[in-house]
């Protein structure tokens, strides 16, 4: 009687790909599927929980985090997409047990309540300052407009991200 | 939501993505900025076998100005609207990729997709269509120029053959006294259009208009041009009367259906205010103002 061989597929699962990520600065060397999205990848292959699946629909900003320095929805991005790339996230803010000035500004200025709208916001915040560190209100409400917040409202988080702005720039007075 | 497994492949430069594409028999596809096409896979309403990564090859993304305008295809909706050339030279480019989605999706979406895509509601085929713009196209058979007019053939769908890659789109060089705006009403910031008017105008030395071209968004299957509004505007001067006749012709060239943005009826009536707001702007722009 002849062995049925398995289907090839069932014997070798999904075709992975090694990719090498740097996540806040720590090198990553992962195998990967390719439709693994971005915001997957960080949660359940690295453990980092800390950015959020909000709409899973490119709409809320929830799952935001720095692709080499630019703020982008990282569940609308494969993994493999990102190999050889530096992505930032919440969890990189503090450094040395200090708060990252944008966190300061959230704590100062109460711009979160449950909290779920806030790593995406700080970090879609972290990328805008970065291009424009003296910003006006209404360049912070439109660069945050990506950005869905359900609960605290605009106002403290756009007041928070000032906070951070002044005190960027008096940081980087101080250094000159 | 986690789309279907497909393979994936990073093109190292043109001709690699291209014997990718053809050697998939037209199930693969590009991915560039992929704000359109991940999130049709994760609804899997595309399940693509394959995907062929674009955004490591190198020369599609620079904007030059060489007798035209050369516009990479890789270029992201962010860089678009920074971008000094265009924001003086052709700032109905600018208003188009300052009003598409979000910053954050802005960051990634290419302007060779929004094309590509081909989806009535994206912003810049009707920019394109008011600016004479041209698509070029690189395939196995080698390459060719589309003229924008003969580029979408309907929703989803464009003259692209599936081995081909759009590489750049090509825009004419703005003449003496001509000028270009595009507006858009959307229910909120960042959504797709409910009607969205780009109007180019070219005035003579008197001041009448030599010539005009006008797109539409989110008003038919594809952008439509509103030619009968364009003969409308042809040899007379830019009046209250005239603009009202342009945006009425315009009003009649959509074909709008009802859905959440509105009732097609109203839509019908936003392209007519629209089109004469957007030529008001165009003409002010010609004679020098912002
Ligand atoms: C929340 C949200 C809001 C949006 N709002 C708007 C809006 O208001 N206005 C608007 O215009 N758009 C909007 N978009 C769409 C966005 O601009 C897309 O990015 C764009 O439509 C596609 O560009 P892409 O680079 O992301 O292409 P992809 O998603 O990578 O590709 C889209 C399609 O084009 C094909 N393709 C891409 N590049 C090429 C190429 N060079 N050659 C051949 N084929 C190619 C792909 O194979 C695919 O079929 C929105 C998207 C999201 C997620
Ligand atoms: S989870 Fe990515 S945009 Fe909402
Ligand atoms: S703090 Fe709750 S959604 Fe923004």
């Amino acid at each position: 009687m002849a062995v049925e061989t398995a289907p090839t597929a069932t014997t070798t699962g999904p075709k992975l790909r090694r990719i090498r990520v740097t996540v806040n600065g720590a090198a990553h060397d992962v195998d990967v599927e390719p439709r693994t999205l971005l915001v997957h990848f960080l949660r359940e292959n690295l453990g980092m929980t800390g950015t959020h699946i909000g709409c899973d629909t490119t709409s809320c900003g929830a799952c935001t985090v720095l692709l080499n320095g630019r703020a982008v929805k990282s569940c609308t991005l494969f993994a493999v997409q990102t190999d050889q790339s530096s992505i930032a996230t919440v969890e990189g803010l503090e450094k040395d047990g200090k708060l990252h000035p944008i966190q300061e500004g959230f704590h100062q200025e109460h711009g979160l309540q449950c909290g779920f709208c806030t790593p995406g916001m700080m970090m879609t915040a972290v990328g805008f300052l970065a291009t424009n560190p003296a910003p006006t209100e209404l360049q912070i409400r439109e660069a945050i407009s990506g950005n869905l917040c359900r609960c605290t409202g605009y106002v403290n988080i756009v007041k928070s991200i000032d906070y951070a702005a002044r005190k960027m720039r008096e940081t980087a007075e101080g250094k000159a | 939501m986690i789309p279907a497994s497909f393979e994936y492949h990073v093109a190292k430069d043109i001709a690699h993505a291209i014997q990718l594409l053809a050697s998939s028999g037209g199930e693969a596809k590009v991915l560039a900025g992929g704000q359109s096409l991940i999130p049709l896979m994760k609804f899997r309403l595309a399940q693509p076998v394959a995907l062929v990564d674009i955004n490591r090859i190198a020369g599609l993304g620079g904007i030059r100005e060489n007798g035209e305008l050369q516009i990479g295809a890789l270029i992201r909706e962010a860089d678009l609207e920074k971008n000094p050339i265009i924001r003086q030279r052709y700032p109905i480019i600018t208003d188009t990729a300052a009003v598409i989605a979000d910053p954050l999706v802005r960051n990634m979406a290419t302007i060779g997709g929004n094309l590509a895509h081909a989806d009535p509601a994206n912003d810049h085929p009707a920019t394109m269509l008011a600016l004479r713009a041209s698509v070029v196209a690189q395939g196995s058979k080698g390459e060719r120029v589309i003229p924008i007019d003969d580029f979408f053939l309907d929703t989803f769908t464009t003259a692209l053959r599936p081995d081909e890659i759009l590489i750049e789109i090509r825009i004419p060089k703005p003449a003496a006294r001509s000028g270009g705006a595009y507006l858009k009403l959307e229910r909120k910031v960042g959504d797709f259009a409910i009607v969205g008017v780009a109007a180019m105008v070219r005035l003579d030395e008197s001041g009448k208009i030599a010539a005009a071209s006008i797109g539409l968004t989110n008003v038919g299957l594809t952008a439509i041009r509103a030619r009968n509004a364009e003969e409308t505007l042809r040899g007379q001067v830019p009046d209250d009367k005239v603009l009202a006749a342009a945006g009425a012709a315009a009003a009649s060239a959509a074909q709008p259906v009802s859905d959440l943005r509105g009732p097609a009826d109203y839509k019908r009536d936003v392209v007519r205010v629209l089109t004469q707001r957007a030529i008001r702007k165009a003409v002010a722009r010609a004679k020098g103002g912002n």
